[in-house]
């Protein structure tokens, strides 16, 4: 029979780990053996019996739970990083996602008309008005009022929105699909900044704009992807976040690429004055991208969402009251908490009293490990809560410490072509208490105000903490809970 | 006289108490403080603020995880300077701290806070050191076993369930769990937890006794030999609910050892059963095995062929005498003799000081070591006496304060009341050395001893002072340099407890035995 562990220690001495007094590890450092002390602190902030659960969730070649987590969260990462999502046409959404008449998707997790913030309901209205639905704002306001609107999440038809993440089913929306899963992914094509319908404005301009993307942009992106053929969406990102984008709150790098790409086939497929215009578009829109991203996102934590057992994070998002989560282990089950106010710099005349509760389905990046996971590649963006280059390289090496991988298809410059931190794993979360961190846009509280800062939001902790639980509960758990 | 208290809260900002409580004794050292706690935030540590009167220094809504200052003072400013004090003494110990890290700040490599984080340092790592409090260990030690790692644990208060999980872990995996409440080992010449620093050699020590382990370990380095390995099982390991399986695991290890080729087996008294069933694991060794059950039937241990010894020292010169030292052990039957008789003589000068109805007193911070003395006791003066043995170190004097071998605060204070009690006349005393223990902890006991005497002196009484040092030469305190300290203060020192023990009831019966009995001597 081979050695057995403790037989090991005996015989090549000990090499050590302390938990706990500081002062244990110094007589063995003397001594001559190898010891590394963890600057320990209680797991789950203090919360005993989630530390223990956490403790049995733990990897473990031996035990079947640890051993089954272990194995699900390999085979999600495996298809998270084997992901490759192109972008293949713009299709209206009634098509691409079967959205029936009177249906409106919104960004984050489920909520009542009543329940939603400023921003959204402002969109509600917008795209009531957009799609005729009523005539006037009071007339939207009554419909949805009424019940007769049918509100769901884009998350659950495998779609994502910034902000408010209205989307309507004349909306032009981007097709993503994972050319290694084959699975697909929408988005809603960005607005740029100003008055929007995903900060809650539905006035002329924006209903111009909606009509425009609808009428004019989509079906042009449409033929202009055919000539091109599908984007690779993951090699723009690849280059963008060596040009100083994270691939959430900056996308110029990123537009400009897709700009590159696009170009030629808008001048040879379109006439004049549509590609003159959509190429005007592009360039007036640094976020146009964010969308192609947050889509991209999308295709590729959806390749690893539904594997049982599985504790990685496959969706993060906010509607303005509530924070979602989602596991790759616990199918469509959403986990919330309140959502809190970004910490972040704010345009001249406003202030954290004027902001929105953080909102929007974007956080996806996150998920994905872009965005604020990728800050090391972004120093310009850390300005936003004040802080340095140093910051921006810190941030993305904290989101090292609850994430299960390194993308190895996106090398971060900054940190030695290190991949950015992929794959959020509950456990880590809950364990360290480290929430993930999230590049965001502040939305005014009131609807149609717009865009009023940016800065970093943290996803609430206790999201991760229920979730963990209702995880443990669908494992054949020994011992007590 | 009215009293504020004022407090300061640290989010997220986990000390362990050992250090906070460090610094609590220094605050309560500053003018005008009436009384200061630091502790973290758990619900059992707000209870304790809140019978001290002291709830108002806990901000609203503390998690467990964030650590409190509370103070107790005269005035404001007394309670201000007091927290200005409390913060410089965190910050200087916040050596790189990671407090600030969840702020994102681009520190390269801040320490690992999790069992993950370090094992991606030190992946080859056999072995976890586990000392946080109790509530939080067996969590700390399943991630560890599921890692793949033996372990050492150190805390206490864990359950007797969470324990039968551990090990139940630890079988399947072929690892080996020391503890809980394991205060010492040494594996492999390394010490672990409150070791002393001893050679190595050819015997090797399995105990469910952590004191009992640091006496028979450091007088087997007096006396010439070493230490192979010395496995430390955890108090609890021998109770019928665990049924030994740690003991049984280490001494298998032992008995298949290369290195080790005495075996000593060292517990307090265990459950019938499960000495049994550990006797059975050492029938007809390969090697010889000392087996000390203190107060067990040496009959049952010789029927398995193994050596039984009634004290650690007697298990020390067995053992040195197995492993071949004869030489050298000093455990010859010509040095015991002249030890018992240099014993005789003092006890015999000493009883005729004493009172002849007098009383010990064994002010203890080694739990075995106390058992040890009280065996010896009633062996020697039999039963129905009122002498009081107390181990300073069980939980019950230990609860929100340091360990007495860390700390000598509380046994000083007991040390001093003897001086005034007209009915002792020995105190009896252990001083245990080491890695862990106070830096000098024989100079830290000499002014309550002299104040004792003194006290007993001017009522007319003689103190009598007998003790041991547990420890060596190459301990961080230095064995030659406490054992004089304590010469110096009058303590009669003997070189292992058991002897001590055997002294104080020598003049005990001497005392009795005196004529002049009345005490009119001063010391």
């Amino acid at each position: 029979m081979s050695e057995s562990r403790m037989q090991s220690m005996l015989t090549d001495g000990v090499r050590a780990v302390n938990v706990g007094l500081a002062g244990f590890a110094e007589p063995i450092r003397e001594h001559g053996a190898p010891v590394v002390a963890l600057d320990w602190r209680p797991p789950a902030a203090g919360d005993r019996d989630l530390g223990l659960l956490l403790a049995r969730l733990e990897d473990d070649p031996i035990d079947g739970v640890g051993r089954q987590i272990a194995a699900a969260n390999a085979t999600v990462m495996e298809r998270i990083l084997a992901a490759r999502p192109m972008l293949l046409d713009v299709r209206p959404a009634a098509e691409a996602l079967g959205l029936g008449e009177r249906t409106l998707l919104h960004s984050g997790p489920p909520i009542a008309w009543e329940r939603m913030c400023g921003p959204v309901q402002g969109a509600v209205i917008g795209a009531c008005l957009f799609e005729g639905w009523a005539a006037t704002p009071d007339e939207a306001r009554a419909l949805a009022d009424s019940g007769a609107v049918r509100f769901e999440p884009c998350h659950h038809r495998s779609a994502v929105g910034p902000m408010a993440g209205v989307i309507s089913p004349s909306m032009p929306v981007l097709v993503a699909e994972n050319a290694t899963g084959g699975n697909r992914a929408h988005a809603t094509l960005n607005e740029g900044l100003g008055k929007v319908l995903r900060f809650g404005a539905y006035d002329a301009s924006v209903m111009e704009r909606l009509h425009w993307f609808a009428d004019v942009l989509g079906p042009a992106l449409s033929a202009v992807l055919r000539s091109t053929g599908p984007i690779d969406l993951k090699a723009i990102t690849a280059q963008a976040l060596q040009m100083g984008d994270e691939g959430h709150n900056r996308n110029v790098a990123a537009t400009s690429l897709l700009t590159r790409i696009l170009a030629p086939a808008i001048v040879s497929t379109l006439p004049t004055a549509t590609a003159v215009a959509m190429l005007g578009f592009l360039r007036g829109n640094d976020h146009f991208f964010l969308n192609l991203s947050m889509a991209a996102s999308k295709v590729t934590m959806d390749a690893g969402h539904g594997v049982p057992g599985s504790t990685v994070v496959t969706a993060m998002s906010r509607n303005g009251v509530d924070f979602g989560i989602r596991l790759a282990g616990t199918g469509d089950r959403w986990f919330t908490a309140p959502v809190g106010v970004p910490d972040g710099l704010y345009f001249p005349g406003y202030g954290p009293e004027d902001a929105n509760p953080d909102l929007g389905d974007s956080s996806i990046t996150e998920t994905a490990g872009i965005g604020g996971f990728a800050m090391a590649a972004a120093p310009a963006i850390v300005r936003f809560v004040g802080g340095t280059p140093a910051d921006a390289l810190g941030f993305t090496r904290l989101m090292e410490k609850i994430t299960l991988a390194r993308n190895p298809g996106y090398g971060l410059p900054a940190l030695a072509f290190a991949g950015t931190p992929t794959g959020i794993d509950t456990r880590r979360v809950v364990e360290t208490g480290i929430a993930p961190v999230i590049n965001t846009g502040i939305a005014h509280r009131e609807a149609g105000v717009g865009q009023i800062g940016a800065g970093i939001a943290r996803a609430p902790l206790s999201c991760f903490e229920d979730a963990l639980r209702a995880l443990a509960g669908t494992l054949p758990m020994e011992g007590g809970q | 006289m009215t009293t504020v208290v004022r407090g300061a809260t640290y989010a997220n900002s986990y000390r362990d108490s050992v250090e906070l409580m460090g610094i609590a004794a220094e605050l309560e050292r500053l003018p005008g403080i009436v009384r200061a706690g630091l502790v973290m935030a758990t619900p059992a540590n707000l209870g304790v603020l809140a019978e001290a009167g002291m709830t108002a220094a806990a901000a609203e809504g503390v998690r467990p995880s964030d650590m409190i200052v509370a103070i107790a003072a005269e005035t404001d400013e007394a309670a201000a300077a007091a927290l200005a004090r409390a913060d410089e003494l965190l910050t200087a110990g916040a050596s790189g701290g990671g407090g600030t890290e969840d702020e994102g700040t681009g520190s390269q490599a801040a320490a690992p806070s999790t069992l993950r984080d370090a094992l991606e340092r030190l992946p080859e790592a056999n072995l976890a050191l586990i000392s946080t409090p109790g509530t939080y260990a067996t969590a700390e030690a399943v991630k560890a076993l599921k890692h793949g790692l033996n372990v050492f644990l150190f805390s206490d208060n864990v359950s007797v369930e969470d324990e039968l999980e551990l090990k139940r872990l630890a079988a399947a995996r072929g690892l080996l769990v020391m503890g809980p409440d394991c205060g010492t080992a040494i594996v492999g010449g390394i010490p672990l937890g409150f070791a002393n620093a001893v050679r190595r050699g050819p015997i090797g020590i399995a105990a469910a006794s952590g004191t009992g382990l640091q006496q028979v370990s450091t007088l087997v380095h007096r006396y010439g030999s070493g230490i192979s390995h010395a496995l430390g099982t955890g108090g609890r390991d021998l109770d019928e609910r665990i049924g030994g399986s740690t003991m049984l695991a280490a001494t298998k290890l032992l008995l298949d050892d290369p290195s080790t080729t005495v075996v000593v087996l060292i517990s307090k008294p265990p459950s019938a059963r499960v000495a049994a069933a550990i006797l059975e694991a050492v029938r007809d060794a390969t090697k010889p095995v000392v087996v000390t059950f203190l107060g067990g039937d040496p009959a049952a241990i010789r029927a398995v062929g193994a050596h039984p010894a009634a004290t650690f020292e007697e298990a020390a010169r067995l053992a040195t005498r197995l492993a071949g030292w004869v030489q050298d052990a000093g455990g010859t039957t010509d040095d015991v003799t002249m030890e018992d008789a240099a014993t005789n003589a003092l006890a015999a000068a000493t009883g005729r000081l004493v009172h002849r109805d007098a009383t010990i007193v064994g002010l203890y911070s080694g739990g075995s070591l106390a058992g040890e003395a009280k065996l010896v006791l009633k062996g020697a003066l039999g039963p129905g006496r009122h002498d009081r043995i107390i181990d300073l170190g069980d939980d019950e004097y230990t609860v929100g304060r340091p360990h007495p071998m860390i700390d000598p605060r509380l046994r000083n204070e007991h040390i001093v009341a003897t001086g005034d009690d007209p009915g002792v006349g020995v105190l009896l005393l252990d001083v245990v050395l080491g890695y862990g223990s106070n830096s000098d902890p024989a100079g830290a006991m000499v002014p309550a001893i002299l104040d004792a005497r003194q006290r007993a002196a001017s009522a007319g009484r003689h103190l009598a002072v007998v003790g041991s040092v547990v420890g060596t030469d190459e301990d961080p305190q230095g064995l030659a340099l406490q054992e004089r300290l304590l010469k110096q203060a009058g303590v009669a020192l003997e070189g292992s407890n058991a002897r001590a023990a055997g002294l104080a009831a020598a003049i005990i019966v001497a005392a009795r035995g005196s004529a002049t009995a009345g005490g009119t001597a001063v010391g």
